[in-house]
């Protein structure tokens, strides 16, 4: 068994403790902002354009969204270090496991970092 | 994720215990996995999934926020089969993470941790997500 796996540990918080707690206070935001959203989408099925805009352009829904989503960011990088570590080690892929890894976990951190940035415009930008 | 950790601490102490030259079973596929630990590799796959649904996602709040006739093209686009497929299938995969998400915050609480409470955890997750998926499918036709 390969060390890399304990040597590379580059959690998001570099305790899994943390770690822990972020998965789980992000998934009760996350769950909530989900049932907000699908709520408000079952009960107005014949929402127009400037409806749907004034929805999310209150202060309050805005507030909502970026809390979801930097909620969605910190989940999104816990849930795939995890699985990463997991199943992108040396154990499974020989000897460039931890590069492999390297480049999975950069490619997780660049596509976190666009949808953050792309969430705010979106939510805040208009 | 319960049984998951459960399967490696055992692989971990055989391999200490035993001679190097043994073999050690890892084939998955000789694996009997029960309804528990299938239902928490779905919660994995359908998290990765959502990494990359959620982009398509903020492409068409985007889209739909950012002008009317962009709210138009949205619309169109939700009346063709492929989009409806596309938006159910991430719908599916983020309302059974939700609800295995539930279930194992749940666990966490300390809820159906027997052998027995895992099973039927699971089992309700899959009959809860059933009907999610398919009031889902009655939503989006």
């Amino acid at each position: 068994m390969g060390h890399d796996m304990v040597i590379n540990a580059t959690s998001l918080s570099r305790s899994g403790l943390s770690d822990w707690m972020i998965q789980r206070l992000s998934a009760v935001i996350l769950a909530a902002y989900t049932v907000f959203i699908l709520a408000t989408l079952a009960t107005n099925p014949e929402m127009d354009y400037d409806s749907w805009r004034d929805f999310f352009g209150k202060n309050s829904v805005r507030l909502f969204s970026v809390i979801s989503l930097l909620a969605l960011c910190g989940h999104a990088w816990v849930g795939m270090w995890t699985v990463g570590t997991d199943y992108l080690t040396g154990r499974q892929l020989g000897a460039k496991g931890a590069f492999i890894r390297r480049v999975y976990q950069s490619f997780c951190v660049l596509l976190i970092a666009v949808y953050l940035l792309w969430g705010i415009q979106i939510f805040w930008g208009s | 994720m319960a049984v998951t950790a459960k399967i490696k601490i055992v692989n971990v102490t055989v391999s200490k215990q035993v001679k190097d030259t043994r073999p050690v079973n890892l084939d998955l596929t000789t694996v009997r996995f029960p309804l528990p630990a299938i239902t928490s590799i779905l919660h994995r796959i359908s998290g990765v999934a959502l990494f990359f649904g959620i982009g398509v996602m903020l492409y068409f709040l985007q889209l739909s926020l950012e002008s009317k006739a962009g709210f138009e093209r949205v619309l169109e686009l939700m009346a063709t089969a492929p989009v409806k497929i596309i938006l159910w299938l991430i719908l599916s995969g983020l309302l059974y993470h939700l609800i295995a998400g539930v279930k194992h915050l749940l666990m966490d609480w300390g809820m159906g941790e027997s052998r027995e409470g895992a099973l039927r955890g699971a089992q309700v997750t899959l009959f809860l997500t059933a009907i999610a998926v398919i009031l889902a499918w009655v939503m989006i036709w």
